[in-house]
């Protein structure tokens, strides 16, 4: 007895069982083997990652430059990396579910549904809370300081943090595909299903702790934003002047401050139930579940504009860019995005139309949230505008924008239909819910996020990427989304549920099929892009933009090097108009040497980031298994860290005017012996990064 | 570094901070802005614990309610005690700005501190006493939300008195350098957002809970 109370103190409730090897191994179905696989894939993969790390002898690099740096632009780069990884997991499940539906139709097919179960939870908790948020952090914080003329965010070791707290949660749902099991739940989670009564296990637990490290993550990443907007902006940067993707990433951090305590908050409850028997959300002893569904969704419909308004940010650059005009309308841009956070704040309560309140309420809400279509339809007529007369050149991002623009009107077409609440009545829980969330945010996130990333990437690393392979990917996410999605507007009409892991009507099947094929060709984009990268490493020689203007673009970053010095402004600018290095260019005065150099201090690497990030995610494990150990171990490591860099003084770097004056001498000298490129060729090897100044430009 | 002619002006306090030689004013004017903001994150927080507190008064589920559990006395001279430490804190950031030497400074956040750890005292005793009545948040809605608003603001307490300890350390290495003045600015900021939280509870919990 008491032998089994000292594995109980050291192990907590992990046994044989918590394992999917030991789980496949007893009962070999193909549900099992596949968990087994994924878990296994995690093991090798970490396994493989080490062994190659530590071959190629990159601990020291790895470490030195990537993991400890607090240069806003590494950290974002490493958000990015986070993102794609998850993404792939991600998708890979998404096609796991769809191939299980499309066999299923009177069959068991190959996912058991307790795996299927998991598999929708840990899609869409990863999609968006480990994908789509590291990306768009990740984006906003290569681009933000630079697009403001500043050297680095407000805050760079909070930053640091926020992405390490943010990873320490990816690492819990990537942990729990070899330990344990996920959350059943959605990624909604609601209680009472994800309550003790109905899911003893360490499911919900996994999706709690995640969720919070994350939400943790993000609330910080939010205040940093913020702070960086506000106060460390260029002289002359005034609000009216920033790039359109300030302004969005302005929006989305103050919707990031006010949106993530309520769901702090409600996974902090669910967790208080859970642990100690507490009732907020129960069934019995006064317990109720309509709070958390309020609190969830005080969270949830924000985020949706959290996710959104970045992109939208994106879009406005790179059609700004690739039509060669000023932006038509920034200032009813930046007023709609504002508006957009307002209303965000206003409409949480469509998402349970059907959970009891009244005709009225509902109505409200109803009105409410088809008043947001007036300012994204004033955004969408200005991308329009923008475009209208413009030297439209059709690269990558471009054609993603594009394609942004028609798919997401269509989308908000059924949006518009979902806030009629009779409407919403008879779709809700179908499938037809699951094409619209995915016909927003596949367009009106993850393209702006891949139209983001090979927009700025030449930018990032120097070179360009391939549009060969970024026009394949473009095919494939775009005919792989209606392939995979229209569909399910069909079949949701039809009445099919969502979530189902079997179903038992002959005439879903072809449409099912569809789908399935749709969701292999989106696997595909996923691959071009993968290949695209590869190709572009490999093919880099050919492609660099040293000067760092690729596309004749207008906005602050582009007017350093391709990839810009630590430092990224060896003067701080200053900056007369929007658009500020368009019009430098007009003029003639870009490239010019400053008259003298300063030095210029930067931050020190620090360890505190990653050992809060691993401490946090520790934490979270030891409560995940109920460790108790490990829970106090990591707790007290989070906060060792933090108090013991307050006593620490020496936390900045002299870079010595010397080696700044060098370094931009080095740029202008390649910049002055470049040829200029026009815009037609901008995607040829002659493209080093100088655009050659265009005649007769007319402001828009 | 630049002088009150050439540069922004710390216009939130009056606090020395321009005569530290360690911190641009603008780096110092960021630090506490960002702290700004946390505490309205930090605020949302509170706010809606307070609204499920509201939606949780009546499920008592057959258990105590407000009326058997809440007592005024306790929270009246948690309250004093409280209210006192804002105050006592606000002699330290005045010791600061006009002190030159830190005995004014160490004196008023050591009685803070302690009257922080008072604070808690009577708090962990009222709760001792509810549990000794049977009054536990596993009992009912209502007492869950009662022991997720209150130990809330406890825990922020209490992490403030620890920063006070670890502020306390910090003068005694580096003494008053520009960021030991900008963590107390911000120290000074939270004590006194949990003085406000407090109010809000006197009120919604124990004014409404006992007097209604």
């Amino acid at each position: 007895m008491s032998d089994d109370g000292h594995w109980l103190t050291l192990l907590g409730h992990l046994n044989a069982r918590s394992f999917p090897f030991v789980r496949a191994w007893d009962d070999p179905t193909v549900s099992e083997l596949i968990g087994a696989l994924a878990g296994a894939l995690v093991v090798v993969g970490a396994l493989a990652l080490v062994a190659l790390v530590t071959w190629k002898r990159w601990w020291r690099p790895l470490v030195r430059d990537w993991l400890t740096s607090l240069d806003h632009k590494k950290i974002g780069i490493m958000y990015v990396v986070l993102a794609g990884v998850m993404l792939s997991r991600a998708l890979v499940e998404a096609v796991l579910m769809r191939t299980q539906q499309s066999l299923a139709v009177d069959a068991p097919g190959i996912v058991a549904p307790e795996h299927f179960a998991q598999l929708f939870s840990t899609h869409g908790t990863i999609m968006i809370f480990f994908m789509a948020m590291p990306f768009l952090t990740g984006l906003i914080n290569y681009v933000v300081p630079l697009q403001i003329g500043a050297r680095d965010v407000a805050f760079p070791l909070l930053n640091s943090i926020s992405l390490m707290l943010t990873a320490g949660g990816a690492g819990l749902v990537m942990i729990s595909l070899a330990v344990g099991e996920f959350s059943t739940g959605g990624w909604s989670g609601y209680p009472p299903y994800t309550g003790k009564a109905f899911q003893p296990g360490v499911g919900p637990d996994y999706w709690i702790w995640a969720i919070t490290l994350s939400s943790l993550g993000t609330t910080f990443s939010g205040l940093n934003f913020a702070a960086t907007i506000y106060k460390k902006r260029c002289p002359g940067m005034h609000l009216s002047r920033m790039p359109l993707f300030c302004w969005t990433a302005l929006c989305t951090s103050i919707l990031m401050i006010f949106a993530m305590p309520p769901l702090t908050l409600a996974t902090a409850l669910l967790a208080l139930d859970r642990y100690l028997d507490f009732h907020f959300f129960t069934n019995d002893l006064g317990g109720n579940m309509m709070n958390y569904v309020n609190l969830f969704w005080l969270f949830g419909h924000p985020e949706v504009y959290i996710l959104i308004l970045p992109a939208f940010g994106v879009f406005s650059e790179v059609i700004s860019a690739f039509s060669s005009k000023e932006l038509y309308g920034y200032k009813s841009l930046a007023a709609a995005t504002m508006v957009i956070g307002v209303l965000s704040f206003t409409v949480w309560l469509h998402h349970f139309f059907t959970m009891g309140q009244s005709a009225d309420v509902n109505a409200a809400f109803g009105v409410a949230t088809m008043t947001i279509a007036i300012p994204t339809g004033v955004k969408i007529y200005d991308w329009i505008w923008t475009m209208f007369r413009g030297e439209v050149r059709f690269t990558a991002p471009m054609l993603f924008a594009l394609a942004f623009i028609v798919t997401f009107v269509l989308g908000g077409l059924t949006g518009i239909m979902l806030a009629i609440p009779p409407i919403d009545y008879v779709v809700h829980n179908t499938v037809f819910l699951v094409a619209h969330f995915h016909n927003m945010l596949i367009p009106g996130l993850l393209y702006g996020m891949i139209a983001g990333y090979m927009y700025w990437f030449p930018k990032a690393f120097g070179f360009r990427l391939s549009e060969v392979w970024g026009k394949v990917a473009f095919g494939c996410w775009v005919s792989g989304f209606y392939l995979a999605f229209m569909p399910l507007y069909v079949l949701g009409l039809s009445g099919m549920a969502r979530r189902s892991q079997a179903l038992f009507e002959p005439d879903y099947r072809p449409w099912l099929l569809v789908a399935v094929v749709g969701a292999f060709l989106l696997l595909a984009g996923l691959v071009s892009l993968f290949v695209q990268l590869w190709v572009s490493v490999r093919d880099r020689a050919a492609n660099r933009v040293p000067v760092g203007d690729p596309w004749d673009a207008r906005s602050l970053e582009w007017s350093v090097s391709a990839p810009p010095p630590e430092y990224n402004f060896a003067t701080i600018p200053q900056v007369d108009r929007l658009d500020p290095f368009y019009w430098r260019k007009e003029r003639g005065e870009a490239y010019r040497p400053a008259d003298r150099y300063n030095a210029i201090a930067v931050p020190k690497n620090s360890w505190v980031g990653p050992l809060v990030g691993l401490a946090g995610a520790a934490c979270a494990f030891g409560l995940v298994w109920h460790i108790g150990w490990l829970t106090l171990l990591g707790f007290v490591g989070v906060w060792i860290p933090v108090i013991a860099r307050s006593f620490m003084r020496d936390v900045h770097r002299t870079i010595p005017a010397s080696e700044i004056e060098a370094t931009e001498r080095r740029w202008l000298d390649r910049a002055h012996a470049a040829r200029p490129v026009p815009r037609e060729l901008e995607t040829e090897p002659a493209n080093l990064g100088l655009a050659r100044p265009f005649p007769a430009q007319v402001p828009a | 570094m630049s002088g009150p002619a050439n540069g922004p002006q710390l216009r939130h306090v009056g606090l020395n901070l321009l005569h530290s030689d360690e911190m641009e004013p603008e780096e110092a004017a960021t630090g506490l802005y960002g702290f700004w903001i946390f505490l309205m994150s930090d605020a949302i927080l509170f706010a809606l614990l307070f609204a499920i507190y509201g939606t949780q008064l009546a499920a008592t589920a057959g258990a105590q309610g407000p009326q058997d559990v809440l007592k005024l006395g306790p929270a009246f001279v948690e309250t004093v005690i409280l209210l006192t430490s804002s105050l006592t804190f606000g002699l330290a950031a005045i010791a600061l700005k006009y002190d030159r030497g830190q005995f004014g400074l160490v004196l008023w956040l050591c009685v803070t501190l302690m009257l922080g750890i008072a604070f808690l005292g009577f708090e962990i005793s009222d709760f001792r006493t509810m549990f000794a009545d049977g009054a536990t948040p596993d009992r009912s809605g209502f007492l869950s939300a009662f022991f997720a608003l209150l130990p809330t603001h406890g825990l922020h307490v209490a992490a403030g008195c620890i920063w006070i300890m670890v502020m306390l350390a910090q003068i005694a290495v580096f003494g008053t350098d520009g960021r030991v003045k900008l963590n107390l600015l911000r120290l000074g900021l939270f004590w006194h957002f949990l003085d406000i939280i407090w109010i809000a509870i006197f009120s919604v919990v124990y004014l409404q809970g006992t007097l209604a």
